[in-house]
């Protein structure tokens, strides 16, 4: 990936980090940490990966995109609104009475694929998009974020094997192992690792990334085209709370919104950041 | 009785997946390691390249189908009522029901006529879970005519379906040839004017058997299939209700948030009159014959006969 485009990628992913603390701060609730850990991979996805168009968003040969994660749904947002899916300005709507962005992703919203936030149940939705696509001849792909929480949910599991044992190799499904979840780091509130072996034992290609490295990241979703007899599961390393120095891997940040004192204190770090960005282009 | 025809719901319920197998290349047919008992096997054999078994995984077959019905697909997915409504409640609420998905859940072995597999296979409270979900409709067949027929029916409209099977042979008393089935509308299969009987399920034959003996009894009752519990039919329910003044509902399902629950719920607030309810009283199931459970539950002519007789004395 040239330079220029990749800092046109991580301007994109700073914007959307802006997008989770805006939302969040507003709803005076909501999931910035693991919102912020997944900015790079859906920036990744909306802005280099899937085939879609905001100008025809139910298009039905585009890429299926489900967010397994539900309650990371402040930065798929943020995303859908930079690739232009909807105006910036209900970002801070974000779960309002009436509003157009619910709490958890929702299939009426433009550019949003399926309802999801019961956690385990994306990706088995995803599961049923890959196989229709591969039934009935269609080209498209299905691409899942699940978090490294999440699949504790057995029902992973089961659409794991599902997928496995029907051959789903236009299926990614992309684990962001942040580490940590609601009552504290994975590994002690009942450990999913390692998920590597797991899913390879499920009969999966397995690919490994660090989560926020655009190069990484473009190697990974390369690699999953290339494999042609299975789905891939890439393991994503992240930080939770990514660029928002007190949010960092900090469990307390998993379900809460900002104050104003912390909003201006983040905004100010994202602002920076992007001023560093943008003196570079 | 012995020339009658007996049949299961699930049977018409596999008759309607062949015929539509032959006219629909957009319908998929799910199902949970379930396919010789709920019948979609019959479909698997004749078109075995639309058939996806997914296992003894229920909860990600009903996500699997909301993920087929987002791209414009037909989905069926089957398994026993207690697993497809019960174990994949929330799937069946989260994945299909809130997003008002085009799936339509094939839900067999329903209520306590399952027999000797017992409580845990008997669900009784299916149609009370499904109610609670807004948008789902729900068709509760009287017999294997009325089954393939609401298949077809639901395969034509758009949006979630749940509809409920038996396992149990049950009396044929449609005719094919001259029956149609009208989604969301009663049916009055026999009139009458001093009280109503409300039936759904394989209740409706035993309701039309308590009339006769009612009948004898100088008791002229009206009997009503409802075969589509949501959206309820309410005025052939209110006419029925302003008319006779006194209903009886009997359903093989819990007595608690059934047709029942439907039929006071409407009545309460508009017409109220005395209602009975015939269905199981709060309790589980129990191994057995199918047709002695029946009887043992209360789930019979002589008990919709004396709810009969206790709704008019009500009413006077």
């Amino acid at each position: 990936m040239d330079q220029k485009t990749k800092n046109q990628l991580k301007i994109l992913a700073c914007k959307a980090r802006m997008g989770v603390l805006e939302g969040t701060f507003n709803a005076k609730s909501g999931h910035p940490g693991g919102s912020l850990s997944i900015c790079e991979a859906l920036t990744y996805l909306y802005f280099r990966e899937l085939n879609v168009d905001p100008a025809d968003p139910d298009k039905p040969d585009r890429d299926r995109f489900v967010l397994s994660k539900g309650h990371c749904a402040p930065a798929l947002y943020s995303v859908l609104s930079l690739r232009g899916f909807f105006p910036w300005s209900e970002i801070a709507r974000l779960r309002k009475p009436g509003a157009l962005l619910q709490g958890h992703p929702a299939i009426s919203i433009p550019g949003v694929d399926m309802s999801s936030g019961s956690l385990g149940q994306g990706i088995s939705a995803a599961v049923g998009m890959a196989l229709s696509a591969k039934h009935f001849g269609d080209g498209f792909r299905v691409y899942a974020i699940l978090g490294d929480g999440e699949i504790e949910e057995g029902q992973v599991w089961e659409a794991a094997m599902f997928a496995a044992n029907k051959k789903l190799s236009n299926l990614v499904a992309y684990v962001d192992y942040n580490g940590l979840q609601i009552d504290g780091t994975v590994e002690q509130v009942n450990s999913p690792l390692p998920i590597d072996e797991k899913f390879r034992a499920f009969g999966w290609n397995v690919l490994t990334v660090d989560g926020h490295d655009f190069d990484d990241l473009e190697r990974v979703f390369a690699a999953a085209r290339s494999c042609t007899d299975r789905p891939t599961a890439i393991i994503a390393t992240s930080v939770k709370g990514k660029g928002v120095s007190f949010m960092e891997g900090q469990v307390g940040w998993h379900g809460k919104g900002p104050n104003a004192e912390e909003y201006e204190q983040g905004m100010n770090e994202l602002k920076a950041q992007l001023a560093a960005l943008e003196g570079e282009e | 009785m012995a020339d009658v025809k007996k049949l299961a719901t699930r049977e018409g319920y596999g008759q309607a997946l062949l015929e539509l197998g032959a006219t629909r290349e957009d319908v998929i047919v799910l199902d949970a390691d379930l396919a010789a008992a709920t019948k979609t096997g019959v479909f698997k054999k004749a078109y075995p390249d639309r058939f996806y078994n997914c296992g003894i995984a229920e909860q990600n077959m009903m996500s699997i189908a909301a993920g087929i019905a987002t791209t414009g697909k037909t989905v069926f997915a089957s398994s026993f009522a207690m697993f497809a409504a019960g174990r994949a409640y929330e799937q069946v609420r989260n994945s299909i029901g809130y997003p008002h998905l085009n799936v339509k859940i094939g839900a067999t072995h329903g209520g306590i006529s399952v027999g000797e597999d017992g409580a845990t296979h008997q669900c009784c409270e299916d149609i009370a879970l499904m109610r609670t979900i807004p948008g789902m409709t729900i068709i509760n067949p009287a017999d294997a005519v009325e089954a393939k027929a609401a298949t077809l029916a639901a395969a034509e409209m758009t949006g979630p379906v749940y509809l409920r099977f038996g396992r149990l042979a049950v009396p044929v008393f449609n005719d094919e040839a001259s029956y149609t089935f009208t989604l969301g509308k009663g049916v009055t299969l026999k009139e009458g004017g001093d009280v109503t009987l409300i039936a759904t399920g394989l209740m409706v034959e035993r309701a039309l058997t308590a009339a006769g003996q009612l009948k004898d009894e100088g008791i002229d009752a009206r009997v009503i299939n409802i075969h589509t519990i949501k959206p309820l039919d309410e005025e052939i329910v209110l006419r029925a209700a302003r008319e006779t003044g006194a209903v009886v509902v009997a359903e093989e399902h819990s007595v608690i948030g059934g047709l029942g629950s439907a039929v006071c719920d409407l009545l309460a607030a508009t017409c109220p009159v005395p209602v009975q309810k015939v269905g199981v009283e709060d309790v589980f199931g129990t191994s057995g014959p199918a047709l002695e459970l029946l009887d043992r539950f209360g789930l019979n002519a002589a008990n919709i006969v004396a709810k009969a007789k206790a709704v008019l004395a009500m009413k006077k």
